[in-house]
């Protein structure tokens, strides 16, 4: 049925597993690409860049945690841990033995993928609430042993990170094309924004392949998986590994870009900002994780910015009258966001960016 | 000897504390099957209210403690009604992203209204403290066991024998027999979280009182509750009491003894001793000591 083709409908399985169903889509993501390249080049602003970088590292984890939770249905409170480990192995293998850095990359990677696979059997175990109530533990265990453990993690008073930033030739932290100079933040741009697009393409190829099909057998309905013949044991660990390295990479990229990392930074609420992130970003998606990251990393920091011309709120605490600080403003949107997508929106940005594409694909019959 | 025995009415106090604030997250859970992350905020919350009600209205301590009650068992159905009844249905997860959403939310309101200065609760007991043979009690721990006791003796007996309580137990055991049988489950509903945000207010109280006073830090207790609610089960309040007082101890015993028994453990291990104990015993029994295991079906 050669006709059909140019419609908007999948006619084959094998059309719908295709990571690009079509030229459009093919022709967005050179677009995009091109955008991502030329973007540092056009923004000069030290803040908006280093807000789409922050976005950028949390889009790295929270790919990691949306596997996990998102496709296979493990909810985990213990994603922070995770990326303490990768920030803790980019100060190990990238600053104090300087290796280069793809190597301290993937050592955080191969670090967090470790400890994933200590850490998933717990998954076998122990279900729902149980499990997302371990997990939290993990956190905390996770800051006692990074404030106690002071040769690797300088102890409570953190440690600086000054972890390789060079690729060859190409210097990321001083990247200079021609004779043009960039700034570290937009040399560390086009990092961070490779890597999420390395990383959205590995989550994106096991998600529609049979690794990904397992894992969604195994969000659905455990048993019934199992009895399909699912190793559960081989999917929820597997889960933990990709999305624990995953979140140690974003760890390390996270300490190499702040250059400084303190204990007390890997705590619940980090854990909790990547699941609003995927609440927010839409659940079981690669594309939300993205979305949701740039979402919830710039929000704050916007709000921030633009915090004198909010009513009630304050730079800082004290004086009298219900009155917030910007940093409570932002708990409180924070807080707000996450019951209101769950309450509205269950299926995230994505879904409404979906319902926008199918609008726009079906326009003028867009009803 | 004598350290032994001070250490540990400091671990039963601090277990019947943690049994106060587990038995709030019990009656939710038994109820409705959330564990509700946004307990600690009721705490907070019920803790402000006392003081507010006692400094601020001139109610006498005494009585500030019922009517702050009230009022926070007021606040936590009305949370229940406007947002948690919408997700009735919705996945595990969804449910504890609401409930953490609200926890933010709660303490930005508190905060915000009463600001982050430690406030002194005025309780009566203070840090008065008496002497039984070498061991030194202090009046606030001994209200806090004694009031613990007494809630869970409430429990036991409005579960058993109240028309209320039955209805509690049957919307638990079978949500839809309960309804078939004329049970309203929106007010079994509801209850569980007035309940909840009453006992709230107590382990409020308790936790502000007796001389640490009044800050937003106190809702971090709920925190130290879940190894507690988890080692008993979710959904025993027998569990809850007998997890908190497990962990109490564990804690106190902990900071009494590692530091010359097992230095190694580095500075403050008996604050995440809960956690590695909790993490012990689910593995052995995954449903804690006490909860009831869940029977899955394709």
């Amino acid at each position: 049925m050669p006709r059909l083709r140019n419609l908007n409908m999948t006619l084959r399985y094998e059309d719908d597993l295709k990571l690009f169903k079509s030229r459009q889509s093919r022709l967005a993501m050179v677009a995009l690409a091109v955008v991502a390249i030329a973007l540092p080049l056009s923004i000069t602003d030290d803040f908006w860049l280093s807000v789409l970088n922050y976005a950028g590292i949390t889009a790295v984890g929270a790919i990691g945690l949306n596997l996990l939770t998102g496709y296979t249905g493990q909810v985990s409170l213990g994603h922070a841990f995770f990326l303490g480990v990768g920030a803790y192995s980019a100060v190990f293998f990238g600053g104090t033995h300087q290796w280069p850095l793809p190597l301290w990359l993937l050592a955080c990677a191969v670090m967090g993928g470790l400890i994933g696979a200590v850490v998933g059997p717990f998954a076998l175990r122990l279900r729902g609430n149980y499990l997302a109530v371990v997990s939290l533990g993990l956190v905390f265990l996770g800051i006692h042993v990074f404030t106690n453990w002071d040769s690797v993690t300088g102890g409570p008073g953190g440690t600086s990170v000054a972890a390789p930033l060079k690729l060859g030739p190409i210097n990321f932290g001083k990247l200079e094309v021609g004779n043009y100079a960039y700034t570290r933040n937009q040399g560390f741009f086009l990092l961070v924004w490779a890597i999420v697009a390395i990383s959205a393409l590995f989550a994106k190829n096991i998600v529609r392949t049979r690794p990904g099909r397992a894992m969604q057998a195994v969000r659905d309905r455990d048993v019934a998986a199992e009895v399909i013949g699912v190793s559960l044991a081989r999917y929820k660990v597997g889960a933990f590994v990709i999305s624990s390295a995953l979140a140690a990479v974003a760890g390390g990229l996270f300490g190499a870009y702040q250059q400084f990392v303190t204990p007390e930074s890997w705590n619940l609420f980090l854990s909790i900002q990547y699941i609003a992130i995927i609440i927010v970003g839409g659940v079981g998606t690669i594309f939300g994780s993205i979305l949701g990251a740039m979402f919830i990393g710039a929000a704050p920091q916007i709000v921030d910015k633009f915090s004198g011309s909010i009513p009630l709120v304050s730079r800082s605490p004290g004086g009298s009258g219900f009155h917030l600080t910007v940093f409570q403003l932002n708990q409180v949107i924070f807080g707000v966001l996450i019951v209101l997508f769950l309450v509205l929106e269950p299926r995230g940005l994505a879904a409404v960016w979906l319902r926008l594409k199918a609008y726009f694909r079906a326009w003028p019959f867009s009803y | 000897m004598t350290d032994f025995l001070q250490l540990s009415f400091a671990g039963l106090a601090l277990g019947a504390l943690y049994a106060l604030v587990a038995l709030g997250f019990v009656i939710i859970y038994k109820a409705t099957g959330v564990i509700n992350f946004a307990q600690g905020g009721l705490v907070l919350l019920g803790g402000y209210l006392t003081y507010n009600v006692h400094h601020t209205w001139g109610v006498p301590f005494y009585l500030s403690i019922p009517v702050a009650m009230i009022l926070c068992g007021m606040v936590g159905a009305a949370v229940e009604r406007v947002v948690l009844r919408r997700m009735v249905g919705q996945p595990v997860f969804a449910v504890i992203m609401v409930t953490i959403g609200l926890l933010f939310v709660i303490e930005q309101v508190v905060t915000g209204t009463w600001g982050f200065n430690r406030l002194n609760m005025g309780d009566p007991w203070g840090i008065k403290k008496f002497t039984v043979g070498d061991v030194q009690l202090s009046v606030v721990n001994l209200w806090t066991i004694m009031l613990a006791a007494l809630v869970m003796a409430g429990f036991f007996l409005f579960f058993r024998y109240s028309r209320l309580g039955v209805a509690m137990r049957a919307t638990a055991f079978d949500q839809e027999a309960a309804i078939a049988n004329g049970i309203s489950a929106r007010r079994v509903f509801a209850l569980s979280w007035a309940i909840a945000g009453a006992v709230a207010t107590l382990a409020g109280v308790m936790l502000a009182s007796g001389g640490s006073g009044l800050s937003p830090e106190i809702e971090f207790v709920a925190l130290l509750a879940f190894p507690a609610i988890i080692l008993g089960g979710l959904d025993s309040p027998a569990g809850a009491v007998l997890g908190g007082v497990i962990i109490g101890l564990t804690q106190t015993l902990t900071a009494g003894y590692q530091p010359r028994y097992a230095d190694w453990l580095g500075n403050g291990f008996s604050s995440v001793m809960p956690y590695v104990v909790m993490i012990v015993i689910l593995l052995i029994r995954p449903y804690g000591l006490f909860g009831t295991k869940e029977v899955r079906r394709v």
